[in-house]
């Protein structure tokens, strides 16, 4: 599942390139201009993949880490 | 004295009796005091590195940049989420190196990585460089409060030195551990403030988000999208997101904070966590937009204002007091940590970086001496004035992201950055940003034969860009000699 960490260019290509494409105040989207309801989306998902990312990663699941106590 | 200053008041009081109290019974060596005894579990962790972003910085800056840049603003949004990724793959290793070298600052980083003393020397100068206007920023945030507080009663110019006594004090008696603490309570009562304010201002003026961004694209038509191009147009916008990003951790007072981490995991679950923390930024900006019509006429460095201004005219003053308070402990905090990291640079990696012979109890006396002397150089800039705060923020960060390059490669098992590479592009990087900000020119000027896109560039990327190809270049002509040096980490 190494691979599943290319997922972390998504908010990269998202939110350096995408907005330039999804820039407008209208339509509003739940009542925020266009251009903030991408980021905000995308804020939420850069958490998502973040969480996929460090639940498949071996890295925190080994028992090398001391990160037993918190 | 009335109402909100008593309250903004005994909020200074309170940060004060917790920082004390934060020392009780603690030895402090250097160690101790500048990075807690690498002792702080996640949640300080957390704090520590997530309240970096609810300074002043936000809580004014950048309600106040919605309010006259509209849309520009979104990059604060964008870069945090990107730094937080990156996150999870540079400060693991970060970490690492430095608790088994038993590091406490990046220029030590620096130094042993490249082998090069005079080099950690370079890098402590640009981050005292970068951290000098960052500090400002605290402190005319903290003026603003005051004097918009007093109800005028207390010029600006007394409140940026009353803020800067109270900051010194606390350093100088408990160090990191004061922050922590401070910490804690800062960022829920911000917390509870932003939220509040960014819904009671948005349907207490307007009746709703969606109603409040159609009544400004009425007045202000676009004001809530980027520009095609310009200043604050797209691809400033792209330039000034990834060099925030790229330079996020690259801050000294950041290292600082990461080093108070007792493992490396914190940060890998930190990064999943800290971008839906950047939320609260929506929030913030809603701030923003509801005062542009409703205080309108607010231009240049007091674009600043506009959260306070609006609060003055909402709320009684024992609220705008608790407003005031949440907007001092931003100030206090952060301000804290940037003063603690400025005066150990200076002492432990400048001052001792040229004279290696001198003891850690010199060096630790030396960094206290400098508190307030630090304090003192930055008063003497806030009162200077000019710049508003999100403008001061960038011109730090164009200095700091000069880092970013040698930290990448000293990371890689094989560095592709030598020591001169490292000097060349840090030099060139920094160079380009202070020259391009004393002459006040562009791109466009001191390139005319470029596209008029190029002017819209942040100048701190440009400086990257040319950091990384001077150092490339640099390093592909000494890499012929070995150095096993370089490549021992």
């Amino acid at each position: 599942m190494r691979n599943i960490r290319w997922l972390a260019a998504l908010p990269f290509i998202a939110i350096l390139i995408g907005t330039a494409f999804v820039n407008s105040v209208e339509p509003l989207v739940f009542g925020l201009p266009l251009t903030l309801a991408w980021l905000v989306l995308w804020v939420v998902l850069t958490a998502a993949i973040m969480a996929t990312i460090y639940y498949l990663d071996p890295e925190n699941v080994e028992a090398g880490d001391e990160g037993t106590n918190r | 004295m009335n109402a909100a200053l008593v309250i903004i008041f005994l909020a200074a009081a309170l940060a004060l009796v917790l920082g004390v109290l934060a020392r009780y019974g603690k030895e402090m060596t250097l160690e101790q005091w500048t990075v807690g005894g690498r002792g702080f579990g996640g949640l300080f962790v957390f704090l520590l590195t997530a309240g970096e972003i609810y300074t002043t910085f936000t809580f004014l800056g950048a309600s106040g940049f919605a309010y006259g840049k509209g849309a520009a603003a979104y990059y604060i949004l964008g870069y945090g989420a990107l730094a937080y990724v990156l996150s999870y793959w540079l400060l693991p290793p970060i970490w690492r190196y430095a608790r088994s070298e038993r590091l406490i600052s990046q220029p030590h980083f620096f130094s042993r990585k490249y082998d090069s003393p005079l080099l950690g020397v370079l890098v402590a100068a640009v981050g005292v460089a970068a951290l000098i206007p960052y500090l400002v920023l605290q402190f005319k945030g903290l003026g603003i409060i005051v004097s918009v507080a007093s109800y005028g009663a207390i010029s600006p110019d007394t409140a940026i030195w009353i803020g800067a006594a109270i900051i010194t004090i606390y350093v100088m008696t408990s160090g990191v551990h004061g922050s922590a603490w401070n910490s804690t309570v800062k960022d829920s009562l911000i917390l509870v403030v932003v939220v509040f304010l960014g819904i009671y201002f948005p349907f207490h003026y307007y009746g709703g988000y969606a109603e409040m961004f159609r009544a400004i694209e009425q007045a202000k038509p676009g004001f809530a999208a980027l520009k095609p191009a310009g200043d604050g147009g797209i691809l400033w916008f792209q330039s000034t997101v990834l060099l925030t990003a790229l330079g996020f951790y690259m801050w000294p007072h950041q290292f600082g904070a990461l080093m108070t981490a007792k493992a490396e995991r914190t940060f890998r679950r930190n990064a999943i966590f800290l971008p839906l923390y950047q939320l609260i930024l929506l929030f913030v900006f809603f701030c923003g937009f509801a005062a542009i019509l409703k205080v309108p006429g607010l231009t240049g460095p007091d674009i600043d204002l506009a959260l306070f201004r609006l609060s003055i005219q909402s709320f009684d003053p024992w609220f705008v007091g608790v407003i005031g308070a949440a907007g001092v402990l931003t100030a206090l905090v952060p301000g804290s940590m940037i003063l603690i990291a400025a005066s150990t640079l200076l002492a432990n990696d400048v001052f001792g970086g040229l004279r290696p012979d001198i003891t850690q109890a010199t060096v630790a006396r030396t960094a206290r001496i400098l508190v307030p002397i630090i304090a003192l150089l930055a008063v003497y800039f806030t009162l200077q004035g000019g710049q508003t705060i999100v403008a001061l923020l960038l011109m730090g960060y164009a200095f700091v992201t000069q880092l970013f390059p040698g930290v990448i490669g000293s990371l890689m098992p094989v560095n592709p950055v030598t020591k001169p590479g490292a000097f060349a592009g840090i030099i060139v990087g920094v160079a380009t940003v202070v020259g391009v900000t004393l002459t006040h020119s562009t791109i466009g000027t001191l390139a005319p034969f470029l596209p008029s896109a190029f002017n819209d560039i942040n100048v701190g990327f440009v400086a990257l860009i040319l950091n990384v190809v001077v150092a490339g270049l640099v390093s592909m002509a000494t890499r012929s000699a070995p150095t096993p040096s370089v490549t021992r980490a």
